[in-house]
């Protein structure tokens, strides 16, 4: 059913169709809205069946997660930024024990300085820990990759991160076609653990592991990673078939065939790329894009097969590896292997600063004049910077930094 | 209990053979039918207090309930004994998932038993003083809030053992402990840090808190029993003597947790909805000395000048217990 929504009442629609049993929630802006909307319907008793649990923290939150899946009930919660880290031990236990959660990250970027806007720093710092990451480009798809992500967690017995951008997506309203329940239970069939504590038939679930074995488990993991490589389209291809739209899959490209420039990147920005690529196309550029919606896994054959007859390569990446540059770009290199082309690496939008159709339309026409740095911070207020390092150099105690740029701007 | 005439055997101890008892009033562990849930073979140390608490523990919930128990384990002495993979001492569905998350993952199975309309099945959460008073302590006090029906069992040896003794919130005063070391003007853990979580716990109202020790096994098992008649969240602090963070001998692991209930420094109480409803008098009250004196981590305090001030404020906190949970019978002493 075709309906005008927020991001995050769409998601939490889905979740609610997937027959979640227990929830946990804890507020951290921008995902707040998805467990509302959950605990609402479950309160009114629209959604039945079903343990709406209020926890302390995150790490709380996750940790209920994992007693609840642990016993057998399809389990879901949300957070983003400060709380992933605040349950990252959490978060590589889950990924650990193999059990099958689903979470939505509302992407926004990590203090200090604290910033409740969107970047992908959060579930970046996240993406080696055994789950599987997901990046949605609208909240349809926001939408409909929840409902992939049950299956194929449960599939799998592997947690599923679901990442969606704070507030572009999350608090976006749009118009999301709302399956019905009949459609999902189709897809979605009940959840069977591969293990589970009843004590008809006890079990030991998270035993002291020495390094005889360790490798071996953690190998497993990778395995399974690697299985999600054929399952991911295989589920997408069945989504299709039940639901009658494209969502999800590993990459998802955009006027790419005969492309000699090529656009990469994650979640909701590759709308605003599309756009610029249609420009550039009309004009005459060889320009395509390619959106990631698989993160882990890595989808390095796809990428590679993709990119063999690029000769430009940009990344576009909301995240910032401190030291070094890109998160996705860095990946990106191991699918390049025997790949010869101009690589450019796009550091943009961080802390929610805006990604517009102007700056990007001007990035590509330098990338494509092969006129970029290999590394590029998007609309960095290089006179900000300059100010706030004259200042450390001209005395010790300059104070703090952000508070320093802030007065500069004059943002009170 | 109704009341019964029964011989004591007078070991010293007031403690009554089983044979003496009726049928009904033995303990679990007496009994054949006893479901070994944490069973022999583990790899605790010679005179483990923990255990011993969490067998009886864990044997008595087993018993109450039908054996339809779950448990979740913090991190610490007690998963690192009795799970080094691929052995399990569990005869019962367990999980082991971080240090400081057992009361979380326990509302968890507990919420998913919900669900599944399986009311039968009981959970317990259970760790060490760390585990419990410190790291996991965020997660405690959730639990305790939200009233999840759960019952968390802490096994207190009053300081991290598993990483080689360092000093948690339940470490004593003076107590010496490898990041509290016997040097110094104050040697030992200082006074007048650490917190009392049984007092905690009946601050968030919940059912049932009650203290209980490896010298008390017949009251452990009682405890644990009325526990598991309860609904929502419980809580027993069990102490349980370590040999090797002590630096006492295995054998004594009875005696000096009985000498911690005599003396007072461990007062042995029920309380139901914050109010405490019963405590159990000290039959013979004893100097604190008495259970210092055979602990290493006490041995500077008996050096070659006796620290008499120390001990004394020692004391002054055995009499604070005493009078405020009403340990010695004052009709009897006066």
């Amino acid at each position: 059913m075709l309906r005008q929504t927020e991001g995050s009442h769409a998601i939490a629609e889905s979740v609610a169709l997937c027959r979640p049993e227990v929830i946990c929630a804890y507020p951290i802006t921008p995902q707040t809205h998805i467990v509302e909307g959950l605990g609402e319907m479950v309160k009114a008793g629209d959604l039945k069946n079903c343990e709406f649990i209020n926890v302390e923290s995150e790490f709380a939150a996750l940790s209920v997660a994992i007693g609840a899946s642990a016993a057998g009930a399809r389990t879901y919660t949300a957070t983003a930024s400060q709380g992933l880290l605040f349950m990252a031990e959490a978060v590589y236990n889950a990924a650990g024990l193999g059990l099958p959660i689903v979470m939505t990250i509302g992407n926004r970027a990590i203090g200090a300085p604290i910033n409740i806007w969107n970047d992908h720093t959060d579930s970046m710092s996240m993406r080696d820990a055994g789950w599987i990451q997901l990046y949605a480009e609208t909240n349809q798809e926001a939408a409909d990759l929840h409902i992939q992500a049950f299956r194929l967690a449960e599939e799998l017995s592997m947690p599923v991160m679901v990442c969606v951008d704070g507030f572009i997506l999350t608090h976006a309203y749009e118009r999301i076609d709302v399956p019905t329940q009949e459609q999902v239970d189709a897809y979605l069939p009940p959840f069977e653990p591969r293990q589970v504590l009843d004590p008809q038939e006890p079990v030991s679930i998270g035993a002291m592991v020495g390094p005889e074995a360790f490798m071996e488990v953690r190998y497993l993991a990778h395995h399974k990673q690697m299985r999600a490589l054929e399952l991911i389209p295989q589920l997408a291809r069945e989504f299709k078939s039940v639901f009658g739209r494209d969502s999800g899959g590993l990459i998802r490209t955009y006027r790419a065939e005969d492309a000699k420039t090529i656009v990469v990147a994650l979640g909701s920005v590759n709308g605003t790329i599309k756009d610029v690529i249609d420009e550039l196309r009309d004009e005459g550029y060889a320009i395509g894009a390619a959106a990631i919606v698989s993160f882990r896994p890595f989808p390095s054959d796809e990428l590679h097969e993709l990119l063999s007859h690029a000769k430009r390569l940009v990344v576009i990446e909301k995240s910032l590896a401190v030291g070094i540059g890109g998160i996705v770009s860095h990946n990106l290199r191991m699918a390049l292997s025997g790949i010869s082309l101009h690589a450019y690496t796009v550091v943009a939008g961080l802390g929610g600063r805006a990604i517009t159709k102007a700056s990007l339309r001007s990035l590509f026409e330098r990338a494509l004049r092969d006129e970029l740095e290999p590394l590029t911070f998007l609309d960095l207020n290089q006179a900000a910077i300059d100010r706030e390092l004259a200042r450390e150099q001209a005395q010790r105690r300059s104070g703090p930094s952000a508070e320093n740029i802030l007065r500069d701007l004059g943002v009170r | 209990m109704e009341m019964q005439q029964i011989k004591f055997y007078q070991t010293g101890t007031f403690t009554v053979g089983n044979r003496l008892l009726g049928e009904q009033q033995r303990s679990v562990q007496a009994n054949m039918a006893r479901t070994n849930s944490l069973n022999s073979g583990h790899r605790a140390c010679q005179g483990c207090g923990e255990a011993l608490g969490a067998r009886y523990a864990i044997d008595a919930a087993m018993r109450a309930t039908d054996n339809q128990v779950i448990a979740c384990n913090a991190t610490g002495c007690l998963e690192v004994f009795s799970t080094p993979y691929p052995e399990t001492s569990w005869q019962i569905p367990w999980i082991h998932s971080l240090f400081g998350n057992a009361a979380a993952v326990a509302t968890g199975v507990a919420a998913a038993m919900k669900v599944k309309g399986r009311k039968e099945v009981r959970v317990i959460a259970q760790g060490g003083d760390g585990g419990t008073t410190d790291i996991g302590f965020g997660c405690l006090s959730g639990m305790f809030e939200r009233n999840d029906d759960v019952l968390y069992i802490c096994y207190d040896n009053q300081a991290y053992m598993n990483t080689g003794v360092q000093r948690s919130s339940a470490t004593p005063p003076a107590a010496r402990t490898a990041t509290t070391m016997a040097l110094g003007s104050e040697p030992g853990a200082v006074f007048g840090q650490g917190k009392n979580v049984p007092e905690i716990a009946m601050a968030h109202g919940i059912p049932y808190v009650a203290t209980a020790s490896v010298a008390y096994l017949r009251d452990l098992e009682e405890k644990v029993s009325r526990a598991m008649a309860a609904r929502g969240s419980r809580y027993i602090h069990i102490l349980v003597p370590c040999p090797l963070g002590w630096g006492a001998a295995p054998h004594d692991t009875i005696k000096l947790a009985r000498l911690a209930v005599e003396t007072g420094l461990f007062p042995l109480f029920e309380a139901e909805h914050g109010e405490v409803t019963h405590s159990t008098p000290i039959r013979r009250r004893l100097p604190v000395e008495e259970y210092l004196r055979p602990q290493k981590r006490f041995a500077h305090l008996f050096g070659k000048t006796e620290a008499v001030d120390t001990i004394a404020r020692i004391q002054a906190i055995a009499d604070r217990n005493i009078r405020k949970y009403r340990l010695v019978d004052e009709r009897r002493h006066g």
